[in-house]
């Protein structure tokens, strides 16, 4: 059955990364490059934009995830919550050419939802007596203490799901679906990969992860497909 | 057969789980801990990506590139597992869900405190979840070797690297002892086979007070 792009949110990768320039912040989907877009990371390194700010989970590993918009050296700053798995970040780090703002992840994933949800901010007790606490206003409620976190929203989201719709409803395969629900809704512009489009009316309403309001772009397409490291292994 | 070191610390830090149970296990040493949680009882293991119910490793070929563990490897689910995104992940352990978590230290000091995530200048690869973990599991166990590798001890008067989080620990277990942490200090619980409370005071810079009913465990 042909797909009727009635909303005009089905384009081509290339009119997709017309959004995504030098200086864009992006948020992306991806646990350990779990749930990032293999097509769009590699037309992001093609592209080969310069000074991007990067919003997720982790730094991915060197040939995984964002970690190959890492290692190519397109990024200036990156607010995370662990570059354990990417060496190269690590060193850009040290030598001053990334700066990383960490933040933990249950922190991160509602910073990111705030900035989605058009909230001002979220108080939380994850950090407090940390460094996490440095610069951070503390506010009491009840008699408890919770540190004021911000919410953060990107120029652009990239997304990984299992399949779309024309509206952009979108489900998610397992543990691939992490954090991107979150930068669907916390993005000026939300690109989404998928794996399918499925024509309108085929996604049961009750299994819809993610509501096609907050998508903006539908793109498909193989390419850029990495070897997972424990596939290196075996 | 004998157990490792590092299996005598998973085994006994699998004693601290109960039926019923909501699980988090760190990377390393806690990961091992599932191995040794008896069969008899019905736990779910939670993972940071987004899965309450992680099950056993997938046979060789059989593995889902989209279905892995918070450690990057790929993992089954049990029956009556779900999947969720990574803000309900977290809401489910600030929320006060999560029964227990095992975590590795660098360093855990007299009062709990713990720092596991960072050696400023050295190794920097975040915190990821183990903030929000130590923070709000009900219950906090370390699983850690006693001391470092030139002998110097893990087990601290007062934590020198930047901290996970503030009076966060209940129990700690090494390849040497169980011990407790109380309003009073560490208590000195239980001494695994073979070591005696001079060799584990020795190698402890923390000050123990050595339980009344000290015991010893011996496995097999």
């Amino acid at each position: 059955m042909a797909i009727e792009n009635v909303f005009g949110k089905i384009k081509e990768v290339d009119e997709a990364m017309t959004h995504i320039n030098d200086h864009t912040v992006l948020m992306y989907g991806g646990f350990g490059g779990v749930g990032t877009s293999p097509l769009l990371i590699n037309e992001i390194v093609k592209k080969n934009v310069k000074d991007l700010t990067l919003i997720g989970n982790d730094s991915g590993f060197p040939q995984i995830g964002i970690g190959r918009v890492i290692c190519n050296g397109q990024a200036k700053k990156m607010i995370t919550t662990h570059i354990g798995s990417n060496p190269v970040a690590g060193q850009l780090m040290t030598e001053g050419k990334l700066e990383i703002e960490f933040s933990p992840q249950g922190t991160l994933a509602e910073r990111v939802r705030a900035g989605g949800t058009g909230l001002g901010g979220v108080l939380i007790n994850v950090g407090l007596g940390t460094v996490i606490e440095k610069g951070k206003e503390t506010i009491k409620v009840d008699g408890k203490t919770y540190l004021l976190e911000k919410p953060l929203r990107a120029d652009v989201g990239i997304i990984y799901a299992k399949a779309a719709d024309p509206f952009g409803n979108l489900i998610y395969d397992k543990t691939a679906r992490n954090f991107n629900p979150l930068v669907a809704m916390a993005s000026d512009v939300t690109i989404v990969h998928a794996e399918e489009i499925v024509p309108l009316g085929e996604l049961d309403p009750e299994e819809i992860i993610t509501p096609g309001v907050y998508v903006d772009i539908i793109v498909t397409g193989e390419g850029g497909k990495w070897k997972w490291v424990w596939e290196q292994e075996n | 057969m004998g157990l490792g070191a590092r299996e005598l610390m998973a085994k006994r830090a699998a004693e601290e789980i109960s039926n019923g149970n909501i699980v988090n296990l760190g990377i390393g040493i806690p990961t091992l801990v599932s191995d040794f949680i008896s069969s008899g009882i019905h736990v779910f293991l939670h993972s940071e990506n987004g899965l309450l119910g992680i099950g056993p490793k997938p046979k060789y070929g059989k593995e889902d590139e989209n279905l892995i563990n918070a450690g990057g490897f790929p993992c089954t689910a049990v029956q009556g597992a779900s999947y969720f995104d990574s803000a309900e992940s977290f809401a489910i352990i600030r929320s006060g869900k999560l029964d227990i978590t095992i975590l590795g230290a660098l360093e855990v000091d007299e009062k709990g405190n713990l720092a596991n995530w960072i050696v400023p200048g050295k190794r920097v690869p975040g915190m990821g979840g183990g903030m929000d973990l130590a923070e709000n599991a009900k219950k906090v166990v370390i699983v850690t070797t006693h001391t470092n590798k030139d002998g110097s001890s893990k087990i601290k008067k007062k934590c020198s690297l930047p901290l996970t989080a503030k009076e966060c620990v209940s129990l700690i277990i090494t390849e040497l002892a169980v011990m407790e942490v109380t309003k009073e200090g560490l208590v000195l619980k239980e001494l695994f086979e073979g070591t005696t409370v001079h060799e584990v005071i020795s190698k402890t810079e923390a000050g123990l007070i050595v339980s009344d009913t000290l015991r010893m465990i011996r496995y097999e």
